[in-house]
């Protein structure tokens, strides 16, 4: 049903590791760690500065896939992979895009399942990428004839 | 405190034992995510959606877990933190957090990650490599 998407990809999107959103991030995941927040710790740090969770880009802009619409509700989040270079550090820009990596269709026990398989990107000014994200995206059957009508 | 490279093979770090998930964790976390989905925060939206009750972020769930290693950072950082979500994750429920370590070598150490709830099910489950820098 989505095959028609795969390598298909978002426009790049500049987002910044904001320090009030990073400070409400690791609160909201209960990770009270000085090294998210303080000032301080950060600069003495092997980092030098504070850095950002591992899970934070979720509260980046990935931009948008042309005519890709998903129901915000009813999908599954089955499998989320994160593969670093480094450390994200708090105040720095991120550039972020993401792409249809691939879909297929499987049949399980509640009818046909769909995969889609979704690759997010970050990279710094220079086009280095600092972190990559794979999310494994499952449309049941209920959903897919929702989409299909 | 003991530091991670000191750990083996086999080893486990100190599990962590989250408060009983309660509806301000998950407002909080759609407010510092941006994930406004409704079936993680109104009981109507939920059943709506066929679910028993709203459940959990399955990142909220996966960002916890990654506190495990905060203490470590000073040594390195997780350069693959990957996850499979088995079970969903409702109100009241009470997450153990654990990680074990399946290999070690010059620069970096995997471990295997899992979150189990009161009933002794996987809620997720998967692996971190942590690379010492």
């Amino acid at each position: 049903m989505l095959n028609g998407f795969i390598g298909k990809k978002s426009n790049r999107i500049k987002n910044t590791v904001e320090r009030g959103l990073v400070l409400r991030f690791a609160e909201a995941i209960q990770d009270n760690h000085p090294i998210y927040t303080n000032e301080k710790f950060g600069k003495e740090s092997r980092y030098g500065k504070n850095i950002a969770p591992p899970t934070f880009p979720i509260v980046f802009d990935f931009g948008t896939i042309p005519d890709l619409k998903l129901p915000s509700i009813g999908l599954i989040h089955g499998e989320q992979h994160y593969h670093y270079e480094r450390p994200l550090f708090v105040g720095e820009d991120v550039y972020c895009y993401s792409e249809v990596k691939d879909y297929y269709e499987k049949e399980g026990k509640n009818g046909l399942m769909g995969f889609l398989i979704i690759m997010r990107y970050g990279e710094d000014a220079d086009q280095n990428i600092l972190f990559t994200e794979k999310q494994v995206v499952i449309i049941t059957e209920a959903v897919r004839r929702e989409m299909l009508k | 405190m003991k530091r991670l490279w000191e750990y083996e093979v086999n080893e486990s770090l100190k599990e962590v034992t989250l408060n009983p998930v309660s509806r301000l964790d998950l407002i909080k976390y759609a407010g510092a995510s941006g994930d406004f989905n409704p079936i993680h925060t109104i009981d109507e939206e939920a059943l709506k959606s066929g679910l028993p009750g709203v459940i959990a972020h399955g990142m909220w769930t996966m960002g916890n877990l990654a506190k495990l290693f905060t203490p470590y950072y000073n040594e390195g950082f997780l350069e693959d933190y990957q996850i499979r979500f088995s079970n969903m994750v409702f109100l009241e429920d009470i997450l153990t957090l654990k990680a074990s370590i399946k290999e070690k070598n010059e620069t970096d150490m995997l471990f295997q990650i899992y979150v189990i709830n009161q009933h002794g099910e996987n809620v997720l489950r998967g692996s971190v490599k942590f690379r010492f820098v």
